[in-house]
């Protein structure tokens, strides 16, 4: 063990204040109201879905909030028509 | 007209009945008639905290459905005879209690007391909301760790929305009490510091009470750890704390541990 470690693993209680300081923040702007991230899932997933069948199993949906800017990620795998059996592509 | 005081946390296990009986204890010993109320239904334990659990008869929810009256239900202590108790039901689920019903019961309590206790349950759901619905003050008892303090801040949040004061557009005066606070981690910088949690809550500090083996003790013994050891450093701790919410100014001393040479060298730990 290097003393670099034994100095990380004292200072844990700066990061548990930012962790905090960070997901307090967000929370108190939110409270009372929906969950933002659940409302946008949900209304991209409509509009997606009007024009192109998806699989639930190719969608991935992340966050991750920030002190001053949040990213909303969403990956959706569509088919190609091409690769698509000839039913659906119709 | 008494003051209504609610002890709450959001968490549970945090010490918010413990500090109940130590604060009220503290309090009714200067001479100030005060009364303890349980509202943790279903999950009471103020009563044994108090070492008053073989004297129950009847409780808050008789009271408030008719079958007792307010003076049948209060226990007073035998230590100190201006301290009361009101018990939580045992038996009953946390919907026997109604808003006007306790609103009724509080008023009362009010007129009669100086100060009145209400030890809430954990949680943030009906029992937790009643309990500080009808609060002038509150103590919001959090350990100095991250999920204490989480909880503590969606408490925040409640008090300056749901209580009768908030929705009457007045303030609710909220006080931080940290329990459990370990010098020894602390000056290791493995425990959030007192100045980290007041930042993040933005609520002035009641007090800060060491974990002790004293209140432990005092638990076991059913006696509030004011009255049984009113001199070990937790005691103290909590005497300073109910001086300073009747409104005394007193400086808040962060506890330190005195680390000798050796220990500080071979890193060793207290607990």
């Amino acid at each position: 063990m290097s003393l670099l470690d034994i100095f990380k693993r004292r200072s844990s209680a700066p990061v548990a204040r930012e962790r905090l300081q960070v997901l307090l923040a967000y929370e108190r702007r939110n409270r009372g109201q929906p969950d933002l991230v659940s409302i946008l899932r949900e209304e991209i997933m409509a509009v997606i879905a009007r024009h192109v069948q998806i699989d639930q199993d190719y969608l991935q949906v992340s966050m991750d909030r920030g002190a001053t800017m949040s990213t909303l990620e969403i990956d959706i795998q569509i088919p190609n028509k091409s690769a698509m059996p000839l039913a659906m592509a119709g | 007209m008494g003051k209504v005081v609610v002890v709450t946390s959001g968490k549970g296990g945090v010490g918010k009945t413990t500090s109940t009986a130590a604060l009220g204890a503290a309090v009714a010993k200067t001479g100030k008639k005060v009364a303890l109320v349980d509202f943790d239904v279903g999950l009471r334990n103020l009563d044994l905290i108090m070492g008053a659990e073989r004297r129950v008869v009847f409780d808050l929810v008789n009271v408030i459905q008719g079958q007792a009256k307010l003076s049948q239900a209060l226990i007073r202590d035998k230590r100190v005879d201006t301290l009361f108790l009101l018990p939580a039901s045992q038996t009953r689920d946390k919907d026997a209690l109604t808003e006007e019903g306790v609103g009724e019961v509080i008023d009362k309590l009010r007129s009669v007391f100086d100060y009145v206790f209400c030890d809430s349950p954990a949680g943030i759901e009906r029992g937790a909301q009643l309990a500080m619905r009808f609060a002038d003050e509150a103590v919001i008892v959090t350990n100095p760790e991250v999920s204490s303090v989480r909880d503590s801040d969606r408490i925040i949040g409640l008090l300056d929305a749901r209580t009768m004061r908030a929705e009457q557009g007045e303030q609710i005066a909220k006080h931080v009490l940290v329990t459990r606070y370990d010098a020894a981690r602390a000056s290791r910088g493995e425990m959030l510091s007192i100045d980290d949690v007041l930042e993040i809550l933005s609520v002035p500090l009641l007090g800060i009470i060491p974990e002790s083996q004293d209140v432990l003790r005092a638990s076991n013994l059913g006696s509030p750890v004011t009255l049984s050891e009113p001199l070990n450093t937790a005691a103290k701790a909590y005497i300073d704390a109910a001086r300073r919410l009747e409104g005394e100014q007193l400086p808040v001393v962060v506890p330190f541990e005195r680390k000798g040479f050796l220990d500080r060298l071979l890193g060793r730990r207290a607990a």
